[in-house]
């Protein structure tokens, strides 16, 4: 989708017109289905205590850290998977999955010319190729590249140290800004808040990291382009964004996987911190591979976001959803500072037999904080789409205001679409809306796009492009437009 | 232009049209009238490639080409219009966003480049004043909240910007206060000429005062029961409808 993406932003400055986009949308099967054949340097399969010191080694990292894995899969152990989620799939079994898988060159390059070729040709496949990037300057989007579980390569990191912006691997920030690192990572989410958070602070291998410094407002969009690539692997990444008092960083996520029999297991972590009157956009467009038509294979997609917003703060989660074969994520806003606000933007699509079961939590502890909710589920094929919301105001949080609105839109008669939204109010003064909506695709606006010489591929991405306009709208432009064709593949002759 | 002969077609197996022949030439303009339920927006719908509506037998041909063999998109690209008795709400997408979809996809299929924005803003504008249409309208969303007016204007602001060959009204005077209704009915004089033919259907002998037909039908029981010119109109609004039930009924 990557390549596209950097298509685009090359050609809009040439006058891009819809027709070509239109082009575009024609490639209807899953694009990024093929598997680079590099040396990978692997782990055993299996989980244990080994495994993880094997991985710690691996990465040279502080004994702090390895002692942080240990405790947390100490913890994982006693565990249990949970089993609230609307979603049905068989377990993973966690001794068949190989933890840790680097590409084989993962030393870090000195420069273009050194990095091996077949990696190259995957990026350019993914369109990520940063000679691409090189070439389009003045391209405002700087990538860190996740394959499998190794951070490969970080753009445009001297222009943005110049204002003093960290943005590299996690495994890097860890050698590099070890104390950043140890003073912030599961202060969010602690090994301790769920099954899959714990297993990832146990076996995460790498991931972005991002700190701005006070008062600096990011000057282009930072982006992670994950990617999972070996097949039996697992992707366990760890993201920690730090915005510092006053600071602005807008930050983009985009995931693809091949297409393989198995389910792949994803369990990432994410983490956010807004300081004071900071703001963090946090875009992601999820294109995990959902499995076949029959259900078979796809990803297992189980993963934790939180971010906390201290005084003034705000943080903005935007995703567009429409891949993986089980979904599992809330992206969700401690809201600790007074007036600080928290807003949760979701598509999520389901086609075939993929369920999804997302939403965000909304914790209000400040006073005077703000959310909102915009949720629109499609569903599909014999897909299952869940929201399940939580809006909490606590006890402290004087006039507290919370919005939410939640639509469904159903394009056959086998699919299901499910609401569950839990408000829980320990505050007088609270304001909370809530809305939802469950709607049937309409026969006659096709019938009337048809009959205006739209074709129904075209005409279904026009409306539903149409539904999910509110949170498109909150995307970069750029990805907006990546979006919206990612909408248009997902539900490709699925109306009935 | 169009050659309609001997159609049948039914919905859920019951039969709505029962052997409808009708022909029109570029240039000419037909009234198509009738009591309600007599199944004017049936052949309407049927002519358009309406999925629900089963034609069991008949035929049409349009421009030399058969058209119940053409998919409903690819009609509307040869050249056919519905102006809808019911306007169709599409939230999120604006007016221009569908329109310069459309007009792309029939270009495409033509052959023809499709339009640049600026030429495609211009002849917004220029189509938009046609009908008096509030240029504001162009960008919001395809007939949400717009006033019955509103919306049938719309449609003959759609119909001029893509220019088909033959364009069916289905009751686009409904509704329709004294004013609108001129605008309407200029609109579609305007957009009148030597190579594109006009459907008209209609209750009321009303529009046909500023749409002036060459022909004007009667249709019932699914069939194309009188013709005459637009004497006839004058007739029926007389009259009403029983005389020409009675004549028929009576055969
Ligand atoms: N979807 C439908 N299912 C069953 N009958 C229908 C349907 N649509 C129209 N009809 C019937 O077909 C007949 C003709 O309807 P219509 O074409 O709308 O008439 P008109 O436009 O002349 O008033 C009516 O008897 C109507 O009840
Ligand atoms: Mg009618």
């Amino acid at each position: 989708m990557w390549r596209i993406f950097f298509a685009l932003t090359y050609i809009l400055k040439m006058g891009y017109t819809e027709n070509e986009l239109a082009k575009d949308l024609e490639n209807q099967e899953y694009k990024f289905g093929f598997v680079t054949n590099i040396a990978s340097d692997k782990a055993p399969k299996g989980l244990n205590e080994d495994i993880i010191r094997f991985i710690s080694a691996k990465k040279n990292e502080p004994e702090w850290l390895l002692e942080h894995r240990l405790k947390a899969f100490a913890i994982w152990k006693k565990m249990t998977e949970p089993s609230w989620a609307h979603v049905k799939y068989a377990k993973p079994d966690f001794q068949d999955i190989t933890y840790y898988s680097a590409p084989k060159q993962s030393k870090k390059y000195e420069s273009w010319d050194d990095v091996d070729p077949e990696m190259k040709e995957t990026m350019a496949k993914l369109g990520i190729s940063l000679e691409e990037q090189q070439r389009l300057t003045g391209t405002n989007i700087a990538v860190d590249f996740v394959m499998d579980s190794v951070s490969v390569a970080t753009s445009f990191k001297a222009k943005l140290a110049e204002l003093g912006i960290i943005f590299c691997s996690f495994s890097e920030a860890v050698q590099e800004y070890p104390d950043l690192v140890k003073k912030h990572m599961g202060t969010v989410i602690p090994v301790t808040d769920n099954y899959y958070a714990a297993l990832n602070s146990a076996v995460f291998t790498d991931g972005s990291f991002c700190y701005i410094p006070k008062g600096v407002r990011c000057p282009m969009e930072l982006s992670t382009y994950f990617r999972i690539n070996e097949g039996g692997t697992g992707q366990f990444e760890r993201t920690l964004v730090i915005a510092d008092e006053g600071s602005y960083v807008s930050y983009l996520e985009g995931c693809t996987a091949p297409q393989r029999d198995e389910n792949q297991l994803h369990a990432a972590v994410v983490e956010l911190i807004a300081m004071d009157n900071a703001e963090i956009k946090y875009s992601t467009v999820q294109n995990w591979y959902p499995g076949d038509k029959e259900g078979k294979g796809g990803i297992f997609n189980f993963v934790t976001k939180r971010g906390i917003c201290e005084k003034h703060a705000k943080i903005a989660w935007t995703q567009v959803e429409t891949g993986s074969a089980v979904t599992w994520k809330y992206p969700s806003c401690i809201l600790k500072g007074d007036y600080s606000i928290g807003e949760f933007y979701s598509v999520a699509v389901t086609n075939n037999f993929q369920q999804a079961d997302t939403g965000t939590k909304m914790i209000h502890l400040g006073k005077h904080t703000k959310s909102t909710i915009i949720s629109k589920g499609i569903s599909a094929g014999k897909s299952q789409n869940s929201y399940r919301g939580l809006v909490q105001i606590h006890k402290n949080a004087e006039h507290a205001r919370n919005f939410s609105q939640c639509d469904s839109l159903l394009m056959t008669d086998e699919c299901g679409a499910h609401t569950f939204p839990y408000i829980e109010c320990k505050n007088s003064t609270a304001k909370i809306e809530h809305e939802a909506t469950t709607s049937k695709i309409g026969e006659d606006q096709i019938f009337y796009c048809l009959q205006r010489g739209i074709s129904e591929e075209k005409a279904i991405s026009l409306i539903v492009n149409g539904y999910c306009k509110e949170v498109l709208n909150q995307l970069p432009m750029e990805f907006a437009v990546e979006a919206q064709k990612l909408l248009a593949i997902s539900l490709e002759g699925s109306v009935g | 232009m169009i050659t309609i002969n001997n159609l049948h077609a039914s919905i859920d197996g019951k039969e709505i049209l029962s052997g409808l022949s009708l022909e029109v030439k570029p240039g000419e303009v037909h009234a198509i009238m009738g009591p309600n339920g007599a199944g004017k927006s049936t052949l309407a719908s049927v002519l358009a490639g309406r999925e629900e509506y089963q034609v069991t037998s008949g035929s049409v041909n349009f421009d030399g080409k058969d058209l119940l063999d053409m998919s409903t998109e690819d009609r509307a690209r040869e050249g056919l219009f519905l102006a809808f008795q019911y306007p169709v709400e599409i939230p999120g997408v604006s007016n221009v966003n569908f329109l310069r979809t459309a007009l792309n996809e029939i270009r495409e299929y033509k052959g023809q480049k499709s339009i640049s924005a600026k030429d495609f803003m211009a002849m917004v504008r220029e189509k938009s004043s046609v009908v008096e249409l509030d240029p504001k309208l162009a960008s919001r969303s395809v007939n949400v909240g717009f006033s019955g007016g509103e919306k049938k204007r719309n449609e003959i602001f759609q119909m001029a910007m893509l220019e088909p060959k033959l364009a069916i009204l289905d009751e686009t005077d409904s509704g329709l206060d004294i004013d609108a209704l001129r605008i309407v009915a200029n609109g579609v004089n305007t957009l009148k000429s030597k190579e594109n033919a006009t459907i008209v259907i209609t209750h009321y002998q009303r529009l046909l005062d500023y749409i002036v037909p060459d022909f004007v039908h009667v249709l019932y029981n699914g069939r194309i029961v009188k013709s005459g010119t637009k004497e006839l109109a004058l007739e029926l609004e007389e009259k009403g409808y029983d005389w020409i039930k009675a004549e028929i009924d009576a055969q």
